[in-house]
């Protein structure tokens, strides 16, 4: 069953940013997350994860210096928790109709307040069978650490998959994507290297 | 698009340029690798309407971005390796079309026929399978003789022998590339398909009862007269090496001076260290004695000053026919050279050639170019007059035509060089006794050395390994595509490999040429054991008579 992780609190057509709700229990980098709006469930690639002061004008001070380890300083401050906010940012990598997986973009954003899921591993491996979004991470426009993420989501595939040759077909892909820039195809073979 | 379905080889990869002058380029997948290709393989391009079949003629290395010839990715890290192959990096082959197919009802019907266009872009390049091959070179039947496999397949390749005979043919290849074995192979199958008669001239005793084989190790292998002993006929020029070889002879074949005439000794001109003078001297001898008695007159004048006398009473110089007598004496040396000959040697054979019977002529120790070219000429000469006759009385009659003869020579340029092409019955032959129902085999290491005009009549050419620029040229003289062939035949291995191309075969092929000498080998083409034979007897007699015990 996947994990509830949060609720979209801001989203356009290519990318939603979520709030989670726990502090700190953000879905790790490069990991797939759904969003189930209805009929359409909206796939994401989590790739910025900010914790911050609720009230932007409240700057967090330090608590721990008579504390013996981290974890005390929320237990002894229990209003901390509530202080403090995870945000996730996602690219939307495609989505689900009618049990179909589609690798491009969705008719319509997820809306505010959507659920937002952890995929489990089936799910990331059904995502993966295309590799089509590989050129949205890579594509110059990308806000984020598009090489970084594709390395870590691909990372994360073939675990998911336990296929010895998805890595490499994948590879292949970005190789053919990046045929002009051996230097950035370099890198992300070293990120996503079993 | 699965890499294997069946009846159709393991895709290759697609087609992305080219043109019909130039041949294909075909990008690999990348599953494959440009080592597991070869020049001179065999595929199939599937466009759209048509079937293409070509042949691999190079191989060359791509790459998506100069950038990585500059700075090579890290080849260590067997990760990144197995990416950028095939990806950033990958390879051509380059493919020669040479038939096509079309793929309606009707043209299938019609089968293979030369290409006039290339297949559209992006088409499927395969590995020729079976039934491919098959489709080209028709199956094994009763003109059809297997002779190979393509490269890297265990497909059969089969020769049409029919054609085959119909014209002259060639088989060339450096000394030590097997042309002997491709020989033998040959002939086994003008025997055993009956497609011709077959004049043997045998110049190292290789083909009537045993030869040798030279692999890893050289083994001893059967003769013609071996595996059809009801359809050959071993002749020899002597007598003795034949016996202390153990080989059961038909015929000894003798000569008599009186059939030797002077065009023959001419041919042996540069042999015999004959000047022009000399050749003259003969024409002089030929006007006093007559064309039968002149060589024995000669010959058999024993001292000098009846010759100087001779020479007075002709008006050559004593010189010159001192000078002729030590070369022609030369020619005394031959046994099988005497002045009356009992039986005619080449009755005796056109005898056994109209019955069907193959004759292969064994030399025994005369194995050298002296013996050879002499007596071949000789014969040969006098066949030719026979063919040419029997096929004049038989204009109006179709059935009266003499069988199809091929006769086999070795060392062919001697006879069929420029100098002497244009004279010698052999140049005769391969220029128009196809119209008499002679061919020729000719088997040489020279082929550049061979008459121009003459290789132009060779239909089929199959070639071993060459490696002198000339002699690939004149192997590759008037056939489409010579510039790929080119590279195809100087890259044949040593052993086993051979082009063929011509009247023959519907397309150039390279051939790993088919096993011979093993007890399977003979058993595939129809050699049945002292054992087998006793066997079959007895299963007969039993379905005969019933099982008696």
């Amino acid at each position: 069953m996947a994990l509830r992780v949060g609720e979209v609190i801001e989203s356009n057509t290519t990318g939603f940013i979520a709030q989670c709700y726990e502090l700190h229990a953000a879905p790790a980098f490069g990991s797939l997350v759904r969003v189930s709006d209805g009929a359409l469930s909206t796939y994401g690639l989590v790739y910025d994860v900010t914790t911050s002061s609720i009230d932007p004008g409240r700057r967090p001070i330090a608590r721990g210096k008579d504390e013996e380890d981290e974890a005390a300083v929320f237990r002894n401050n229990p209003q901390l928790a509530k202080l403090f906010r995870t945000d996730f940012t996602c690219l939307v990598a495609g989505y689900g109709e009618a049990g179909r997986i589609y690798h491009f973009l969705p008719p319509a954003p997820p809306r505010v307040h959507a659920f937002v899921h952890i995929c489990t591993l089936e799910e990331v491996a059904d995502f993966s069978g295309s590799l089509d979004f590989l050129a949205n991470l890579v594509a110059p426009g990308f806000p984020g650490p598009g090489d970084e993420l594709a390395g870590a989501f691909l990372r994360l595939a073939s675990r998911a998959r336990a296929d010895d040759g998805f890595l490499v077909r994948a590879g292949k892909e970005l190789a053919v994507l990046l045929s002009g820039d051996l230097r950035r195809l370099n890198a992300i073979l070293r990120r996503m290297k079993p | 698009m699965s890499e294997f379905e069946p009846g159709r080889g393991k895709r290759l990869g697609m087609v992305v340029g080219g043109s019909l002058l130039d041949g294909m380029a075909v990008r690999l997948d990348s599953g494959d690798s440009v080592e597991d290709m070869a020049v001179g393989r065999y595929v199939v391009v599937e466009g759209r309407k048509k079937k293409f079949f070509g042949m691999i003629t190079d191989v060359t290395l791509g790459t998506i971005d100069k950038q990585i010839e500059i700075t090579p990715p890290d080849m260590a890290d067997p990760f990144v390796a197995e990416i950028i192959a095939g990806a950033s990096t990958f390879g051509t082959v380059h493919v020669a079309p040479m038939l096509t197919l079309g793929l309606d009802a009707v043209s299938i019907l019609d089968g293979p026929q030369p290409v006039k266009t290339v297949p559209s872009h992006f088409s499927e390049v395969r590995e020729a399978s079976e039934e491919d091959v098959a489709l080209v070179f028709g199956r094994e039947d009763a003109s059809h003789f297997y002779v190979g496999t393509p490269l890297d397949m265990e497909t059969k390749v089969c020769l049409d022998l029919k054609r085959f005979g119909e014209r002259s043919s060639g088989i060339f290849g450096k000394s030590g590339t097997g042309k002997t074995f491709l020989t033998r192979i040959l002939l086994i199958g003008l025997v055993q398909k009956g497609a011709a008669a077959n004049l043997i001239f045998d110049m190292h005793n290789e083909y009537g009862w045993e030869g040798s084989s030279e692999g890893e190790q050289t083994r001893t292998v059967k003769g013609l007269k071996q595996l059809f002993p009801a359809k050959v006929a071993v002749f020899t020029l002597d007598e003795e090496s034949s016996r202390a070889r153990k080989v059961l002879t038909d015929f000894t074949v003798q000569i008599g001076y009186d059939q030797v005439e002077p065009e023959d000794i001419e041919m042996l001109s540069e042999l015999l260290r004959l000047s022009p003078r000399a050749m003259d001297a003969i024409g002089f001898l030929l006007k006093k004695f007559g064309s039968s008695r002149w060589l024995e007159a000669f010959l058999s004048i024993e001292s000098t000053e009846e010759r100087d006398e001779l020479a007075e009473s002709l008006g050559v110089y004593s010189s010159t026919l001192r000078a002729l007598n030590m070369s022609l004496s030369r020619l005394r040396r031959l046994k099988f050279l005497v002045p009356r000959t009992v039986e005619d040697s080449v009755q005796m054979i056109l005898g056994y050639l109209d019955r069907g019977q193959n004759v292969v002529l064994e030399f025994g120790r005369y194995s050298d170019l002296l013996a050879y070219v002499l007596v071949a000429n000789i014969l040969t000469r006098r066949i030719h007059s026979r063919y040419v006759d029997a096929t004049e009385r038989a204009m109006g009659d179709k059935n009266q035509q003499p069988r199809q003869l091929v006769i086999t020579i070795e060392e062919a340029h001697k006879f069929l060089n420029p100098g002497v092409a244009k004279q010698t019955i052999f140049g005769t032959i391969a220029r128009e006794m196809r119209k008499y129902n002679v061919t020729l085999l000719v088997v040489d290491q020279r082929p550049s050395e061979i008459d121009e005009e003459v290789m132009s009549q060779i239909g089929t050419r199959i070639t071993c390994l060459l490696d002198n620029e000339k002699d690939i040229d004149a192997v590759l003289t008037g056939i489409s595509g010579k510039n790929e062939l080119r590279t195809v035949l100087a890259k044949l291995e040593t052993k086993q490999q051979a082009l063929v191309v011509g009247h023959a075969v519907p397309m150039p092929v390279v051939i790993r040429t088919r096993d011979y000498g093993s007890p399977e080998s003979y058993r595939d083409l129809g050699f049945a054991s002292a054992a087998e034979l006793r066997r079959r007897a007895d299963k007969d007699n039993d379905d005969l008579f019933g099982d008696r015990s």
